[in-house]
């Protein structure tokens, strides 16, 4: 049987068109053997075990699907939150709309610049943890990304920061097709607070990679932009050394296609990571959250927490393992993951997976689907609650676990008042 | 005040006919007991006047003075003076007990025509209904009933009910899981709600609930319906000998 090769011919289409960006030694030689890998192991299609509940497709053909830019009323997230705001317009980096680059306790470059070098601290990041995240599960859209994305910053952290850093992604052409790729080293014993917001483009290909030095943190909170028709894939591949702190949360609202990856390494002894997020879609939203962590060094904690609403035939999806290597003994893993379900409409597929290889573990995971709690919903009703305001109360109640994964209060609230809000506006 | 006039009510699913034709009428301020055996309807009667899904009213009627309960959404009929103390009241983790019982007092006034109260106010109401209950007003800050004891939880909803100031108040068996001290405090909270504008409706399996709250009127129910209304010695009636000598005698 001759069955035409999808995969070797998705990935030719793509590639066809693009160029690798100008830069120096380190950066050519790392985004040529990207192109090479993302060459040999195509780009993904349906068919893929890993993307059996999400089509790939419009991540991966040429041209992007337009999206209307919405205006959003309520403003970029974290107004309240003295930030250094770093603005990107399609993809593009806006110095003229963003704040200096100068912040006491960390360089910051565009990665254009860092790339210009010959030689370079990031080339000891670049494209490392991307290429490590490879196995055992093939991410090429994240491997195209190190080959052809431009744009970007280099944080190098080397105190704790006071300020937290706010990369704001604005979205004006309803065709942009955007490629970011962003690079943190927090050395030992430095902190820094990163924040992400927007939707960035029509379609958006990000890939963060982060690597946490020994009693180093970082914390890092994201809300995606409320662009309905938008397209987006991320990548995060976090690398942490002992006693290292990695927290990560993401809140999206809509958006017709979200697949957020998250690659975490427990790489030092008693390292501790933190992800979590918290999805609403209605209509025509498919919400995929898809996580690998692997404990790899003694006595690490690890915790996911993922909540999705959804309704009028929403799909949210997630993918979770915990990978407790041989030898990481004293593993605390920890994984939740829950669907409300606002109709029949609406579905939630799950696929959590422990593969342990120690003895010395306690790890656990739950992942349900269900209905708003009718019985809960009765008791607000008969104090005088009126019924949507009662199911907005258990909605939010519902993701709040999720938000509580955010260590610092202003952001978690100011989060919880953009759900409010999304909420309301959604009657 | 209360007026039920032949109610029958069935579940929903399946047709199983459990309120067979009952008559009560509670006058403003009084307060009246039902008693009975287990299954005899008494909780679904509270879950019917409350508007719980999952019953279906087949004849009969219950007005609360010249209103329909029966036609109105449960939130309605709270902000028309009703409110049930649960039996098991529900507990709701991610949902604060004090933001909870602010949105349901300010939502029945806004129903209601009545301005809403300032979160100040609010606080200020809730501290002094919160001592006189000895309820600590840190475990208001806590999710709804969440990490409660049982006592705790009963009496968070004479606190509830406190707050609301009802008019119709029904008690689903406030007194099981109570002991002797929780038990005092609830009545005392019940009974300072006393008053001539507002009538209670003391769902009981015994009789000492009702030595603390003293009753009007007691009912017996059984089977669907009230089968004997007397005045407070028919509780200790039942108390001595038992439903047998009342059953026998109503068929």
């Amino acid at each position: 049987m001759n069955r035409p090769n999808l995969r070797l011919q998705a990935t030719t289409t793509r590639l066809e068109g693009m160029t690798l960006p100008s830069g120096g030694t380190w950066a050519r030689a790392a985004r040529t053997s990207a192109r090479e890998r993302v060459e040999e192991m195509g780009l993904p299609v349906r068919r893929d075990e890993y993307w059996r509940f999400t089509d790939p497709q419009s991540l991966v053909v040429p041209e992007p699907l337009p999206a209307a830019p919405i205006v959003d009323d309520d403003g970029v997230a974290f107004p309240d939150v003295d930030a250094l705001r770093l603005v990107f317009v399609d993809g593009r980096f806006d110095s003229e709309a963003s704040d200096s680059l100068d912040l006491a306790g960390v360089s910051i470059e565009r990665l254009a610049d860092a790339a210009s070098r010959d030689i370079h601290w990031a080339q000891s990041l670049f494209g490392v943890l991307e290429g490590e995240g490879q196995k055992p599960v093939a991410r090429p859209l994240a491997t195209m990304n190190t080959a052809f994305a431009e744009e970007g910053l280099v944080i190098h952290v080397t105190e704790a920061v006071a300020r937290p850093v706010h990369l704001i992604y604005r979205h004006v052409d309803d065709r942009a097709d955007a490629m970011l790729h962003h690079l943190v080293k927090v050395e030992a014993g430095a902190s820094l607070t990163l924040l992400e917001t927007g939707p960035a483009a029509a379609r958006f290909n990000s890939v963060m990679e982060v690597d946490v030095a020994e009693g180093a943190s970082l914390h890092h909170v994201r809300t995606q932009g409320r662009d309905h028709q938008r397209r987006t894939v991320t990548h995060i591949f976090a690398r942490l050394a002992s006693k290292a702190d990695f927290r990560s949360f993401t809140l999206t609202f809509n958006g017709v296609l979200t697949r957020n990856e998250i690659v975490v390494t427990l790489g030092g002894e008693e390292a501790v990571a933190h992800v979590a997020g918290a999805a609403v879609g209605d209509g025509d939203f498919h919400h995929d959250d898809t996580v690998f962590v692997t404990h790899a060094a003694e006595g690490c904690e690890s915790r996911q927490v993922f909540k999705k609403v959804v309704r009028n035939g929403a799909v949210g999806v997630f993918q979770g393992k915990i990978l407790v290597r041989p030898g990481a003994q004293r593993t605390d893993g920890y994984q939740l993951s829950q669907a409300l379900l606002l109709d029949e409409e609406s579905q939630f597929l799950a696929k959590p997976e422990l593969e342990i290889y120690a003895d010395d573990v306690k790890c656990s995971h739950g992942s349900t689907a269900g209905a708003i709690d009718e019985t809960a919903l009765f008791y607000l009703r008969s104090r005088g609650v009126p019924e949507r305001d009662a199911k907005d109360l258990l909605t939010l109640a519902f993701l709040r676990e999720s938000l509580e994964e955010i260590a610092d209060d202003r952001l978690a609230s100011d989060l919880s008042k953009r759900l409010e809000g999304w909420l309301a506006r959604r009657r | 005040m209360l007026d039920i006039k032949n109610l029958h009510v069935e579940l929903e699913d399946g047709a199983k006919p459990i309120l067979k034709g009952l008559d009560l009428s509670v006058g403003a301020g009084q307060v009246h007991a039902i008693m009975g055996p287990n299954g005899s309807g008494k909780s679904t009667l509270s879950y019917v006047l409350a508007g719980r899904d999952g019953y279906k009213v087949t004849e009969g009627s219950a007005h609360l003075d010249d209103i329909d309960l029966l036609a109105l959404e449960p939130e309605e009929r709270a902000a028309a003076g009703v409110f049930l103390a649960f039996q098991y009241p529900v507990e709701i983790p991610g949902v604060g007990n004090m933001t909870f019982l602010r949105t349901a007092l300010n939502a029945q006034r806004k129903a209601r025509g009545e301005e809403e109260v300032s979160a100040a106010d609010f606080l200020k109401l809730v501290r002094q209904k919160a001592q006189s209950l000895k309820i600590d007003a840190d475990m208001l800050k806590r999710p709804i009933n969440v990490g409660f004891s049982g006592g705790e939880k009963k009496r968070n909803e004479i606190l509830q009910m406190a707050v609301l100031e009802p008019r119709m108040c029904i008690l689903d068996e406030t007194d099981s899981g109570l002991d002797v001290d929780a038990m005092r405090l609830v009545s005392e909270g019940v009974n300072a709600l006393r008053d001539a504008g507002r009538a209670f409706l003391v769902i009981t399996h015994y009789q000492r609930l009702l030595d603390h709250i003293t009753p009007d009127v007691v009912h017996i129910m059984a089977n669907g319906r009230i089968i004997r209304t007397g005045g407070p010695e028919l509780a200790r009636d039942v108390e001595a000998n038992g439903y047998a000598d009342i059953l026998a005698e109503a068929q």
